[in-house]
């Protein structure tokens, strides 16, 4: 199979990224972002984790959640490269809803072997998220920390992504027939959400426990769904990154251009020029590789695993450095609450470490390019 | 079918099948020389004449130089180039000799020489006959371009130059130079002129080309020295005074961003060639002894071997990225980029190279046992000829900053 040369990112896909982009920019600029997040600085408390959700019904209305579905269980099925479009607009403007943690649950339902109820559901509208990491933070959901007997789960689920916003969760449990998968409401009985303190103030972040907590079986194989999902998260997230770093560059090539010192613009000088062109030059790389796993996700899957590693990879090391270069380039005023670069920096912050670092993503890449280590 | 493929006009689609046909039936083939990497490494003459005599035979079936007209010795079609180069690199052809005379001084010569001039030089340049090269640096003026000192002096209709060329590649082979040169010392900018100048036949008679000798320790640029070399009016390009930007049409279209699409061909490579790429690094640490097994099994070594890996791929994808103009904030952005990204890349490959060597990295290409031939030191030292040459990295980092993010210029 061959790849498109365009990505396969046709009219269709503009239109949606466009479009997003001015879904965002229009109800939630950064200043309004800002005053609904950032109102009551307080690092001791925990946030609220506050979102627009008077905009969810819009978002359901433009088909976001059901992007990723097939078409057979009541989706869009619109290809990764649509999906990575929507997910840059959604980084760029740093949106806290559970868009991000719908859409992964819904690459996992879809890649599952049984019933499309549930992804029915999503398309519909439902919001949900991904509980399978342990308290360790692996990614590896054979490492779940949840078990089903009889179709009750217990045990605690930790780093799920989006537990106050998410209507529905998606566990991988460890169960008599190996991994399985359970559908389960986020405020069912025996389910109990306890929020992380997290320092991304535009996510939220928590611990789930279930205590005999009844749920639905949605796949006996958990463990084949994942890994075949996995690359589809992996790509999500970093155009996420993508998004959240051309901002970061774009405001801060603004102040660069707009403040001034010794009576120059600060982008005259080299020491700071040259640092922004070094972002400028990772989020493009970052965008290439993001637009070539989606690619690879649609019209070459055996690849995909490889060059999904190399999206994310890339886009944890890019969003660290954008992050660390925005602040430092805004000088003492990227160093307060009231400039928006830190909302950005924490996010990016964030993703960074979700479903893997760009060591980690490594460590997986030279296992396939060099060969594994006896 | 490719997606430009998709998009050819019925002119462009013609022209493909013609490249097509003529492709499959006049490949050269394996070269009976080893090819160096790049033309401006052609060292030998059995080298030169026989990459000549491909772009002779290319452009007699008219695959290069195809979009200028017909009266300068072009194809006198539109928007062809583009087809032509996609072809002759699909088909793994040799690179075109004549780079600095197709990138640089025919689209130069083009957009600012009187007709005649232009009627008398570009055949013979686009054909490969007569190589071109670039008097542009001098000992004195590398990053700031503007400040060269070479000077012509008026006498009636012929000029009298004096000066110091450096960094000049194939002027050991060149017929002609673009000549950057000043005729007016009281104005910076506004001082500067533009000449093209024979090199071959004024050899002994006011030039002379020096070879300077690499740190590599092998030969590749040259300096050229003028010593009243006498030149009639007529080869002048442009208004007098102008130099600055009729050089600036040159660089643009070094940089990929000119209006004339450049012929490019390549993708044959000699079975001794070699170039510092991640697979050949992999190739290199599972070879190299280290502990109980290989370099290849260090973790340290895995992490930063595969980050040149992502950092290949992303370049790769950059170029794809760059004909998607839904997927571009910027026209110029990535193309502005390649030079600077493509240079640094081989650098830090070439230098990990070393590295992963350990020891034997310090053994030459004369040396038995240097671990591929010796290759992996040349190639780093090499490497800086790419991060210096046609504007410095710094230079790349003030183009982009400047160009694209709209930064103020540094100066």
């Amino acid at each position: 199979m061959t790849q498109p040369t365009n990505f396969g990112f046709g009219d269709e896909c503009a239109l949606l990224k466009d479009s997003a982009r001015k879904f965002f920019a229009e109800h939630l600029p950064v200043d309004r972002l800002h005053a609904l997040v950032a109102a009551h600085p307080d690092p001791e408390a925990p946030s609220g984790a506050p979102w627009r959700d008077d905009l969810w019904p819009a978002m359901v209305e433009l088909g976001w959640t059901a992007l990723a579905i097939p078409e057979s269980a009541g989706g869009l099925g619109l290809p990764a490269v649509a999906v990575a479009g929507l997910m840059e607009e959604h980084g760029r403007a740093a949106f806290p809803g559970p868009l991000a943690a719908t859409l992964a649950t819904s690459y996992v339902l879809a890649a599952a072997d049984s019933g499309t109820a549930a992804l029915e559901e999503v398309a519909a509208g439902r919001s949900a998220t991904l509980a399978f990491a342990n308290a360790a933070g692996s990614w590896h959901a054979g490492d779940s920390p949840v078990s089903a007997r009889g179709g009750r789960l217990s045990g605690t689920a930790c780093f799920v992504q989006e537990p106050r916003k998410a209507e529905r969760l998606l566990v991988a449990a460890q169960d008599e027939g190996g991994l399985g998968l359970y559908w389960i409401a986020s405020d069912a009985a025996g389910v109990t959400v306890a929020p992380d303190t997290i320092v991304d103030l535009t996510r939220d972040q928590g611990r789930v426990s279930f205590e005999e907590a009844v749920a639905e079986p949605v796949g006996r194989n958990g463990l084949a769904a994942f890994h075949a999902a996995m690359p589809a998260l992996w790509t999500l997230l970093a155009a996420d990154m993508v998004g959240a770093g051309e901002w970061q560059l774009q405001t801060t090539v603004e102040y660069a251009q707009a403040r001034k010192q010794f009576d120059r613009p600060l982008g005259f000088f080299q020491a700071v020029k040259h640092q922004l062109v070094d972002v400028m030059t990772r989020v493009d790389e970052s965008k290439s590789l993001l637009y070539n796993a989606a690619c690879a996700l649609d019209h070459e899957p055996e690849k995909a695993l490889q060059l999904a590693h190399m999206a994310k990879a890339s886009a944890s090391d890019m969003a660290a450095f954008a992050s660390g270069r925005s602040v430092q380039c805004h000088g003492g005023i990227g160093f307060t609450w009231e400039c928006y670069v830190h909302l950005y920096f924490k996010r990016q912050k964030h993703s960074e470490v979700l479903w893997g670092d760009g060591a980690w993503h490594r460590a997986r890449l030279a296992d396939i390019l060099l060969g594994e280590v006896a | 079918m490719s997606e430009s493929e998709r998009k050819d006009t019925p002119e462009q689609a013609e022209f493909r099948a013609h490249c097509r046909d003529w492709l499959r039936d006049n490949h050269p083939g394996e070269p009976p020389v080893r090819l160096p990497q790049s033309a401006i490494e052609i060292m030998t003459e059995p080298q030169l004449h026989w990459l000549q005599a491909w772009q002779k035979a290319a452009y007699d079936a008219g695959l290069v130089g195809c979009d200028y007209p017909e009266a300068v010795g072009g194809g006198g079609r539109t928007d062809c180039q583009r087809v032509a180069n996609e072809e002759m690199l699909a088909a793994r052809t040799p690179f075109l000799p004549n780079v600095i005379g197709l990138g640089m001084a025919a689209p130069t010569i083009f957009y600012h020489a009187q007709e005649p001039l232009k009627e008398r030089l570009l055949p013979r340049l686009l054909s490969g006959e007569d190589i071109w090269c670039q008097g542009f640096s001098e000992p004195g003026a590398g990053s700031d371009l503007a400040s060269v000192q070479t000077f012509a002096e008026r006498r009636g209709d012929r000029w009298v130059i004096n000066g110091h060329k450096v960094w000049t590649s194939l002027a050991h082979f060149a017929e002609w130079m673009i000549l950057l040169l000043r005729t007016d010392k009281s104005h910076k900018y506004d001082g500067l002129s533009y000449f093209v100048v024979p090199i071959r036949s004024a050899l002994g008679k006011g030039v002379t080309v020096r070879p300077l000798i690499k740190i590599t320790g092998e030969t590749g640029f040259n300096e050229v020295i003028f010593e009243d070399l006498e030149v009639d009016d007529s080869y002048r390009l442009d208004e007098l005074g102008k130099g600055w930007q009729v050089a600036m049409t040159t660089l643009l279209h070094e940089r990929g961003g000119g209006e004339l699409v450049t012929p490019r061909s390549g993708g044959l490579t000699s079975k001794t060639s070699f170039s510092p790429t991640a697979r050949n690094l992999r190739t290199l640490a599972q070879e190299t002894p280290r502990g109980g097994g290989t370099a290849a099994d260090d973790p340290l070594l895995r992490d930063r071997i595969v980050r040149q890996f992502i950092r290949e791929e992303a370049l790769q994808q950059n170029q794809r990225r760059s004909r998607v103009p839904a997927l571009q904030d910027h026209p110029m952005r990535l193309q502005l980029q390649y030079k600077l990204l493509i240079s640094e890349l081989a650098q830090d490959t070439a230098r990990l190279g070393l590295e992963v060597a350990g020891p034997a990295s310090t053994l030459y290409l004369a040396d038995e046992h240097a671990p591929t031939g010796g290759q992996w030191p040349l190639a780093y030292m090499n490497s800086y000829g790419m991060t210096i040459a046609a504007g410095t990295s710094e230079i790349q980092r003030n183009i982009l900053g400047e160009r694209v993010l709209g930064l103020a210029k540094s100066k």
